[in-house]
């Protein structure tokens, strides 16, 4: 256990080694602090020397630690546009984000499990079918548009008056195919409450609720289908396996085959792809926040770039790198649970 | 009635280029307590017979005719519910590759356990105490520890012993045991096959042994069957047949044995390979590899290429092949113009 | 004494193909055949776009502001001259999507011929030279795919932009593009292509090769890469599905094709604004034809990869 956290630890400090020379590198090539500060009026000697106070003309290197040590300490420096700590800017972002991921999250966990499993049982089934067709044009739509569709039925709502109106059946059809469109698809409404800290939550309440079920299902539209067909093929290869032929043999039920023996299986390289995924999460959040408005870090990261916001974009990364070596060490901590044949030393045993 | 009747035999596979059949005639039967050796090169189609016993093939597979009649249950129609109640339960099975039978991600208790817990009314600390007693019985050291652990955690010596406990965990009366110590290291081989010998002597339990190797066979076995390409071309008592084959691709496979072969000689191979169960030959699948086919005057015989060879009888052992049949007959027909 | 010679003709490659599983498995498939036909059609259409489509969305003399959101031809209101109706600025939706089709289809190929370039190399550098080189390489992959492909061309293409600033990014905006898509999905092919290299490498002609004394880069490049391409050729589909899909999502944000010269992407993008005015055609319009076509070349890749059953990286 110690052994494997230790070589998650060097595993993380890697990581965000790469991430802060990336922001690093960023800070120092876009834009110039200096211009930032003083008026176009301000002589250029008198640039050269606030250059040298701020420490912009030191080696690269002597830079950099002074960076690396204000950054492990979570000093980014002040956002140009808030005026304030870059940090606190992203900790009134953040819970947004969560709770939009958590909700996506949910819907995916929920649905693409019973979905995957079933369309491997009943491979040639019409509803497995109906799943896998489904499935393929759910990959096919990027998340933006998936977004875009959901308003313009939910939000805005459709007028459909395909059958001729007068006859009773048409006029029946067409109000069965339009949708009145009252479902809010702008942030995330007034009826939060709050937490603690900065944290105010959709979940409590059920206007709340509303603002973010267009936003969870968009979300979560490109990653259900993916899962859907990862855990189909996955169970399918499990159960071409010896030991559930072997299970079959003992005589045990089916849904003990299938939901012990099998699935256990099934989860092991799903649980892997899923922390991949978390990464592409992350960055749908900014597709999908700048469609519905949703203020969260997504929304205010891309807010921040078109500002050129510099030391916001670099404190988004920094924390958006530590949420990914979290989450992959929590990925890697469950796959160690499911799997006995890990003994958390980091390679299988 | 024996216990165990097989009558005619009949499985296919729907493959995209056509049916092909992996089994057919085959009849056999086991008595109570019986040992049963089952022989053949690999692609036979032993281990399609022994998984369509309890109708375990999977798709594309499937039994396409003949019966299986279990303590007076027709297996091969039974629902899926009450042949689940044979499975485990009466009639167990060993698998070939202990490495590959035990799910990785479940104990080696919880695999016992819920075998148990699928047949019998039992509390999990009960069925415990049997998995615990079946432990003993296999010989593993210390079977306390053995319990909680998983598979990954035991050598594959180790792993058949526990899936021969599995086997007997609910008194079966037949054991299926698919070339149970070919993956196994050739050192602990004979020790798991003397294992599972004894315990079947202990228990009265019949055994159904797939194996290709004829030296365990006729140490383990009372009665046995030659298999070739989805056929059964010889069976009877193992000591007669190991003793005197009849059936020329028997005597091939003994023939073959390094025992037979004179010390600095090539080892007495059968020419040729088991024809493709896709593309089997004409008459008797055994005909482009038989040494046989010619008769002794130097005339090739037609019924070898044209006719599938029923079975004739010498003494208490049947085989299908026409040079037998048609020696039978000149002893027939010397003995009656005498 | 002279042998009469009979020359077993080798087939040529025509036949070779016309007795082919791919090719007997495409005759019976429906679902590829039409995805093959649509693909075309579409790619066709986008090229040929300035010969086919009614007006030049680009001249902006052909344009004329009046003529702003008229909706499609079966809506009333609409306009004899405007097929599919007219985006915000009037332009013909029609010709701008023809357009915009060839700029997101120039984009998605671009993109994954330098993804295909730079993978391709390292893959069979790492699976080949194995040792260091393999280790840097494939952790550097590992990093680059654990913050996922969209995250990082998002990340590089607002910190391009913001470096060269706005006009000179929208000038170059599909070389751009084409660089930043290319450079961020690269992983996979190094890891597919590294992945059957070690599965070749442990096979006998390599051996056989390298025992004849052929150097290791001509092994590589002649008898190994070969060996190679059908999975090579099985993930490029589902690549430039997700190069077109990360096209539009980089000009959704604003960070890709300006609206003088869109994408299918930045039409969606420019039309969204106008949707909750009722005038849903010019968003949706552009994400139908962006969702056939990313649609069509997925299933094609799907039904290749049933069909070549490569050795896919998988996870």
């Amino acid at each position: 256990m110690i052994a494997f956290l230790i070589k998650r630890l060097m595993h993380a400090v890697l990581v965000m080694f790469v991430i802060s020379l990336l922001a690093f590198a960023i800070q120092d090539n876009l834009g110039d602090p200096v211009a930032q500060m003083v008026g176009q009026s301000v002589p250029e000697s008198e640039r050269q020397a606030l250059r040298e106070r701020l420490g912009l003309t030191d080696p690269f290197l002597v830079q950099y630690a002074r960076f690396a040590k204000n950054a492990v300490q979570g000093d980014f420096g002040n956002s140009y546009f808030y005026g304030e700590p870059a940090l606190e800017v992203i900790g009134r972002h953040l819970p947004a984000t969560l709770e939009l991921v958590f909700a996506a999250t949910l819907i995916i966990v929920l649905f693409s499990v019973p979905i995957g499993v079933y369309s491997a049982i009943k491979p040639r089934s019409l509803i497995s079918r109906f799943f896998m067709s489904a499935s393929i044009i759910g990959i096919s739509i990027p998340v933006f548009l998936t977004a875009i569709v959901l308003i313009q039925i939910f939000s805005i709502g459709i007028t459909v008056s395909i059958f001729p109106d007068a006859t009773g059946w048409g006029s029946w059809l067409n109000g069965l195919l339009s949708t009145s469109g009252n479902m809010p698809s702008f942030g995330r409404g007034y009826d939060l409450v709050h937490v603690f800290g900065s944290w105010d939550t959709n979940l409590a309440t059920l206007s709340g609720l509303q603002h973010l079920v267009l936003p969870a299902v968009s979300l979560a539209s490109i990653m259900l289908p993916l899962f859907v067909r990862l855990i189909r093929a996955e169970m399918m290869e499990v159960m071409q396996s010896e030991y559930v032929k072997y299970a079959r043999a003992k005589g045990i039920s089916m849904r003990r085959v299938y939901f012990v023996h099998a699935l256990k299986n099934t989860m092991l390289p799903v649980i892997t792809v899923g922390g991949v995924q978390i990464g592409t999460m992350v960055a749908y959040t900014i597709l999908t926040e700048t469609v519905f408005q949703w203020p969260g870090m997504g929304l205010m990261f891309l807010d921040a770039i078109n500002r050129a916001d510099i030391p916001l974009i670099v404190s988004y990364l920094m924390i958006v790198g530590v949420i990914f070596v979290v989450t992959n060490t929590v990925v890697d901590l469950i796959y160690g649970l499911v799997n006995p044949t890990v003994k958390l030393t980091g390679k299988p045993a | 009635m024996a216990l165990l009747e097989v009558s005619q035999l009949d499985v296919r596979f729907a493959l995209r280029q056509g049916e092909v059949r992996a089994l057919r005639d085959v009849s056999f039967t086991l008595d109570r307590g019986e040992r049963l050796g089952i022989v053949g090169e690999s692609g036979a189609g032993k281990s399609v017979a022994a998984f369509s016993l309890l109708n375990l093939i999977s798709r594309p597979g499937f039994i396409a005719g003949g019966r299986i009649v279990f303590d007076g249950q027709t297996l091969n129609t039974l629902s899926e519910r009450k042949l689940r109640k044979v499975r485990g339960n009466r009639i167990s099975m060993i698998f070939q590759d202990p490495m590959m039978t035990l799910n990785p991600v479940l104990s080696i208790g919880e695999q016992m356990v819920e075998c148990l817990k699928a047949h019998r009314r039992i509390s999990s600390k009960a069925a415990r105490a049997i998995a615990l007693d079946k432990l003993r019985q296999v010989q593993i050291p210390s079977p306390e520890k053995r319990l909680d652990q998983y598979p990954h955690e035991l050598s594959g010596g180790m792993r058949q012993r526990i899936i021969i406990a599995i086997a007997l965990l609910l008194d079966p009366d037949i054991i299926i045991a698919d070339e149970p110590t070919t993956a196994l290291d050739v050192t602990i081989q004979a020790e798991i096959m003397a294992l599972l010998l004894d315990l079947c002597e202990q228990h009265n339990v019949g055994l159904i042994l797939i194996t290709h190797d004829l030296g365990v066979v006729s140490q383990v076995t009372q009665r046995m069957l030659v298999m070739y390409a989805g056929r059964v071309i010889e069976q009877g008592p193992t000591r007669e047949i190991i003793n005197d084959p009849q059936h020329p691709y028997t005597q091939g496979l003994l023939n073959a044995l390094p025992q037979m072969a004179t010390p600095g000689e090539k080892l007495n191979q059968i020419r040729g390979s088991m024809p493709s169960l896709a593309k089997l030959p004409s008459g008797c699948a055994f005909h482009p590899r038989c040494d046989f086919m010619t008769r002794q005057s130097g005339e090739p015989r037609a019924a070898c290429i044209e006719q599938v060879p029923g079975f004739v009888g010498t003494g208490s052992c049947r085989v299908a092949c026409h040079m037998v049949a048609e020696m039978l007959e000149d002893r027939r027909l010397k003995e009656e113009t005498p | 004494m002279s042998t009469p010679t009979t020359t077993t003709s080798t087939p040529g490659r025509w036949e070779r193909f016309r007795d082919s599983y791919v090719w007997y498995s495409f005759k019976r498939d429906r679902t590829a055949q039409l995805c093959l036909a649509i693909f075309l059609c579409m790619v066709v259409a986008a090229f040929a776009s300035p010969l086919i489509a009614p007006t030049d969305p680009y001249d902006l003399r052909q344009i004329d502001i009046l003529d702003s959101e008229l909706p499609p031809f079966w809506i009333d209101g609409a306009d004899d001259r405007y097929m599919l109706g007219t985006d915000a600025q009037g332009r013909d939706l029609w010709s701008i999507v023809l357009y915009g089709t060839r700029v997101s289809l120039l984009i998605g190929f671009g993109a994954v011929i330098l993804q295909a370039l730079i993978g391709v190399t390292f893959g069979l550098m790492a699976g080949y030279l194995g040792g260091k080189t393999d280790a840097i390489l494939m952790r550097l992959a590992d990093i680059q795919l654990s913050f996922s492909t969209l995250m990082v061309a998002i990340v590089v293409g607002a910190v391009v932009k913001a470096t060269l600033g706005s006009a000179f990014y929208s000038q170059y905006a599909v070389i751009m593009l084409i660089l930043i898509i290319g450079l961020a999905e690269w992983p996979q092919y190094a890891r597919t292509v590294r992945a059957s290299v070690l599965a070749e490498r442990s096979k006998e002609y390599v051996d056989a090769a390298r025992v004849m004394g052929l150097r290791s880069k001509r092994i590589m490049f002649r008898h190994v890469l070969p060996n190679t391409l059908s999975p090579i050729f099985v993930i490029s589909t589902v690549q430039i599905a997700n190069a077109i899909i990360s096209e539009a999502a980089l000009s959704f944000l604003g960070l890709g094709m300006p609206e003088t010269h869109p994408s299918l992407g930045s039409l969606i993008k420019a039309g969204f604004d106008y949707i909750q005015s009722g005038s849903w055609w010019i968003t949706l319009i552009p994400g139908a034809v962006l969702v056939v076509l990313v649609l069509s070349i997925n299933l094609l890749g799907d039904w290749l990869r049933d069909v070549m059953n490569p050795r896919l990286y998988k996870g």
